[in-house]
């Protein structure tokens, strides 16, 4: 059986402990709102795209270790970046949680840095949910900010 | 008859299986509770000798397939004290049963105008079906809030029952364990001219019920929260109000005849089955009841009541201002499901850590979201002890509570 410090790596605590972009964004930013409603677990993501660069990024909302410290790693990641890098790194980081939505194969050449850790969320199945709330969130909220 | 934990656990099969080389301490009655050898038995033994189709084939293994399936409903209307045997309906679960009221008699009794009482500690399924039908029929839900112990604030009930056409309430919170005073609230609904509709399901299993001295209108309740198993639960309700109502689900078993033209209904407890029922589920139903009465429901309670003591106590004892207790102190307002925050680590990664320790509980918002928003809360972690249960449950749960804590650590 995986033991706790499989699922728990200190980095993970870390940004558990010190979320980072946490807050919120007035309009014109988008927001979107993703439920687990196994847990309960709320995530809020704002966001403003400008000239297709994800230009700021705050995460709001409630939940355990790993839903926040996913949507917190998450945002780092995704900040100042492409649009489409962004949407590139969604792909890729659901393809890390086994979830297969068809599509390519994610291209896997470039380091994922922190998000890294959360790779030992698999061998927990039920906890896959929670680390994927926030990408499904923020997925949602790029589809806003395109419209 | 004395009640003994340790050979009631012995009936427990599961309860001496070892994971991951470790006992297990099941602390999720509450969600579902685990079976007893004499249920697996029955329908084990059912399957291997006696199975076959009921109330519609003549031969001799149907016939006696169908005094059983109907023996079972005899044996849930004693253990209820239901007046009449076929005012027992099977349902799928109490869920099932609860939307069973709502579509049937609501639809026929409820429009604009109208208003149904629930209140803040509702299970969601005591809700959305009346929050579904009200979005079609447009009458209005009323609420009794709750008071800062977890009890439900009668202070207004009065004014809240004026006019209402329905009050439908849990006997027994799932996320906070109160006990509400079941027969004080279904005679306050009729003295305002409302019906009284009591979710019985965290009720049933732990205390003694008697549909008749609590003058209930409807009891709903599910097997697999009494050691029997899923798939089966029960709807009672008055004569009178079941006959007047219009069916639930139509298809064969619930028809008295059916002609191009249209249908006429059979008499209770049919016209509320229809198609082929969970035959081999009520017969563990019905061996569930035999097992909690042979136990005594008054026994069961009595051990829970000591339960509660314990773990409230040792909770309290070992956490102090760490934890936070929601719903009453006093065990006599209350059942052995208790729900709590730990510091602010969350409930799911505290049940991540009992859970390497094989101590099951439930963490999330326990399919009563309202309740958990004013609690003020989006979920907590929820131990539910039963028959089974020991003092040695409780140690585990603390033990494995104070490990957490040293995890998480903010």
């Amino acid at each position: 059986m995986p033991g706790l410090e499989d699922l728990y790596r200190e980095i993970i605590l870390d940004h558990y402990k010190s979320p980072r972009n946490r807050g919120s964004l007035e309009p014109p930013a988008v927001r979107s709102e993703g439920h687990n409603p196994l847990c309960g677990d709320e995530i809020e993501v704002f966001l403003v795209v400008k000239d297709g660069i994800v230009d700021d990024i705050k995460i709001g909302g409630q939940g355990c270790s790993i839903s926040q410290s996913s949507a917190s790693m998450m945002s780092a990641a995704v900040k100042g970046k492409p649009v489409e890098q962004a949407r590139a790194l969604i792909h890729r980081f659901k393809h890390m949680m086994s979830i297969d939505e068809g599509g390519e194969e994610p291209d896997t050449s470039a380091p994922l840095g922190d998000l890294e850790a959360l790779q030992g969320v698999v061998k927990f199945p039920v906890r896959i949910k929670c680390a994927v709330l926030s990408w499904n969130t923020l997925a949602e909220a790029l589809d806003i900010a395109a419209e | 008859m004395s009640f003994d934990v340790q050979k009631v656990r012995a009936d427990f099969p599961v309860l001496a299986e070892l994971i991951n080389g470790k006992p297990l301490v099941y602390l999720d009655s509450a969600n579902t509770s685990q079976k007893p050898n004499a249920v697996i038995d029955a329908m084990t033994q059912f399957m291997q000798h006696g199975y076959a189709p009921t109330n519609r084939s003549a031969y001799q293994l149907a016939a006696e397939a169908t005094d059983k399936f109907e023996g079972a409903r005899a044996k849930v209307a004693a253990f209820i004290n239901a007046p009449k045997v076929h005012e027992v309906l099977y349902t799928k679960n109490a869920t099932e049963a609860l939307n069973l009221i709502v579509r049937s008699w609501g639809s026929a009794n409820l429009s604009a105008g109208d208003a149904v009482v629930l209140t803040h500690m509702e299970h969601h399924a005591n809700i959305v079906p009346w929050q579904m039908l009200a979005a079609e029929r447009g009458f209005t839900i009323r609420w009794v809030p709750l008071t800062s112990d977890g009890l439900l604030d009668l202070s207004n009930l009065s004014t809240l029952l004026d006019g209402a056409k329905a009050f439908s309430f849990t006997a027994m919170s799932n996320v906070l364990g109160t006990i509400n005073p079941i027969k004080e609230l279904c005679a306050a609904a009729h003295k305002a001219g409302a019906i009284a509709i009591v979710d019985a399901c965290q009720a049933v299993p732990h205390m003694p019920t008697d549909v008749q001295a609590w003058d209930a209108d409807f009891v709903t309740f599910s097997s697999h929260k009494m050691v029997g198993p899923s798939g089966i639960g029960i709807l009672w309700g008055r004569e009178s109000l079941l006959d007047a109502m219009p069916p639930f689900l139509g298809g064969g078993n619930m028809i008295s005849d059916v002609k191009l033209e249209g249908f006429t209904c059979a008499e209770l407890p049919a016209k509320f089955e229809a198609g082929t029922q969970p035959i081999i589920e009520a017969i563990g139903l019905g061996a569930a009841v035999d097992y909690l009465t042979a136990i005594g429901m008054d026994n069961v309670r009595a051990h829970e009541y000591d339960m509660t003591v314990l773990a409230l106590n040792s909770l309290n004892d070992r956490f102090g201002s760490d934890i936070t207790i929601h719903g009453s102190t006093d065990a006599a307002l209350r059942g052995a499901t208790i729900s709590f925050a730990y510091r602010d680590v969350h409930p799911h990664d505290i049940s991540q850590v009992l859970d390497q320790n094989n101590v099951c509980v439930r963490a999330g918002h326990h399919c009563a979201k309202p309740l958990m928003r004013i609690l003020g809360s989006n979920a907590t972690v929820r131990a539910s002890f039963y028959l089974y249960n020991t003092p040695s449950d409780v140690t585990a749960l603390c033990d494995a509570l104070s490990e957490a804590g040293d995890f998480f650590t903010l």
